[in-house]
């Protein structure tokens, strides 16, 4: 049977609910959770999760020997990172001040300490914990049957920051504005958690799993461009 | 805008959810599949899973509950009790567990607290507090409540932050099963002595308390079992109320 959706694994977090989230909404769907860049390279479609820290996730990324796999994958067939799964795919992140994968041109910082007020001068906690609002930069398929607006859940420390405005799909208010989704071609990344975020997390997935980067219309989403 | 959390609490035993009175007098509440099924419909936040469990037989239990709750209810799950070593949470996260709870062993082994961040991230590691009044400060207790450790809460708080603890879930044993509400103070105290985020928990007996948890204890989440499992609010309920007294809820 060959492999729809390779869920990479490279040792970091709870890779199950990643799965058996795709498997609820995509019940036809053979996934797999798998470390073998064979699998990764013949799956259909990839999802990239991750959780931890920055220089453990590289780490075990190139102890895996996974790196290649990821960045072709990345090129070539629909992509979903999450989490730090996102955070991974840009050159750089102040966290252990780690080189990245570099599929992505951009950085990736820490919610500033001195930052972290409401505008009623409260203490905002860090991680940023919980369902916070994502508001749709621009249309994608992924968003498809999505509310602007709606909550996601989140659990993180640091947040991406893309050299290009133009990849920035999605961003959240921690208080001030972060990008928390990307697309670039057939990549689709987020910082929230769609495996956890009930109903519009599934939605997400759904959309994901059934997305093609490829069609005409897709494309022209992605750049906000006007379609003749 | 981050909303405020409303996390209903299964405490669970011989794959029961059970709800005591100061930890004790047991009283049956459901089967957890179910009630976490209930409540993921009415829009809880997370689900916490506490397992009370004595005896050490039965400690697969809470992961076959685990792994049926997460094949059909997609938000974060918490499991606490009987963690030991990271082995230990490993197997939960395994299960389907998105964060793991640690107490009595955090007090026993703070190193766990640092091993289990350094290995699975501080997003996933919750350490739980049982906090009572002991003069004119609150200490530390530990065993279900029932030992003293002579540890100040505030300073245990802080350095399990430093250790690497991602939350903290902190419960007034003072007021949990006495339906009088938080402990506003020991809530507020601790909230603003560190950067991670506070659960409260510990004598809700009513949808205000919730709001004061909040408002007055600065509380990022509030927990709560009994007045939900029994039937007294519902949770889609309680996040109404929150949101009529100005509070930010998912909805």
């Amino acid at each position: 049977m060959s492999v729809d959706i390779a869920v990479i694994d490279y040792g970091m977090g709870n890779l199950r609910s990643v799965s058996k989230a795709i498997e609820h909404i995509a019940p036809a769907a053979n996934v797999v959770v798998t470390s073998d860049p064979a699998v990764i390279a013949e799956a259909g479609r990839v999802v990239f999760p991750g959780q931890g820290a920055a220089p453990d996730c590289m780490r075990e990324i190139d102890a895996r020997g996974l790196r290649q796999a990821i960045i072709d994958a990345a090129r070539s067939k629909p992509f979903l990172g999450i989490c730090m799964g996102m955070q991974v795919l840009f050159e750089h992140s102040e966290e252990g001040d780690t080189a990245c994968l570099g599929i992505l041109p951009g950085t990736v910082q820490r919610f500033p300490h001195e930052a972290m007020r409401d505008d009623q001068g409260n203490k905002l906690k860090v991680p940023h914990m919980g369902w916070n609002n994502v508001h749709q930069a621009a249309p994608h398929p992924l968003w498809v049957g999505i509310e602007e607006g709606a909550r996601f859940y989140f659990v993180h420390s640091y947040f991406v920051q893309p050299t290009s405005p133009e990849v920035i799909a999605g961003f959240s208010h921690y208080p001030f504005p972060f990008t928390c989704a990307v697309a670039s071609g057939n990549i689709f990344a987020v910082q929230f958690h769609p495996e956890k975020s009930q109903n519009d997390g599934l939605t997400l997935l759904g959309n994901f799993v059934t997305w093609n980067p490829g069609e005409r219309d897709a494309a022209c989403d992605m750049s906000g461009a006007a379609c003749a | 805008m981050l909303a405020k959390r409303i996390i209903p609490c299964l405490d669970v035993t011989h794959g029961r959810v059970v709800k005591g009175v100061n930890f004790v007098e047991l009283k049956d509440a459901g089967d957890p599949v179910e009630i976490a099924r209930r409540y993921n419909e009415a829009g809880a936040d997370e689900l916490t899973f506490l397992d009370i469990t004595a005896s050490s037989d039965d400690r697969d239990l809470i992961l076959h509950i685990i792994e049926d709750v997460a094949t059909e209810v997609f938000i974060p799950l918490t499991v606490g009790g009987g963690v030991r070593e990271v082995g230990d949470v490993q197997r939960l996260l395994n299960a389907g567990a998105d964060k793991v709870s640690i107490n009595t062993s955090a007090v026993m082994n703070p190193q766990l607290v640092k091993d289990a961040s350094d290995r699975y991230g501080s997003q996933c590691i919750v350490v739980a507090i049982d906090s009572k009044r002991v003069g004119d400060h609150w200490e530390v207790f530990t065993h279900g409540g029932r030992k003293a450790t002579g540890l100040d809460v505030i300073e245990w708080a802080k350095k399990m932050e430093s250790l690497g603890a991602g939350e903290l879930l902190l419960t007034s044993m003072d007021r949990d099963g006495t339906k009088s509400g938080f402990d506003l103070e020991l809530t507020r105290a601790i909230s603003d002595a560190v950067d991670i985020p506070i659960i409260a928990s510990g004598g809700v007996g009513n949808l205000q308390h919730l709001v004061d948890g909040v408002k007055e204890g600065r509380a990022d989440a509030v927990l709560a079992a009994s007045i939900f499992h029994f039937g007294e609010y519902g949770v889609d309920e309680a996040k109404r109320y929150m949101k009529q007294h100005g509070i930010e809820v998912r909805l």
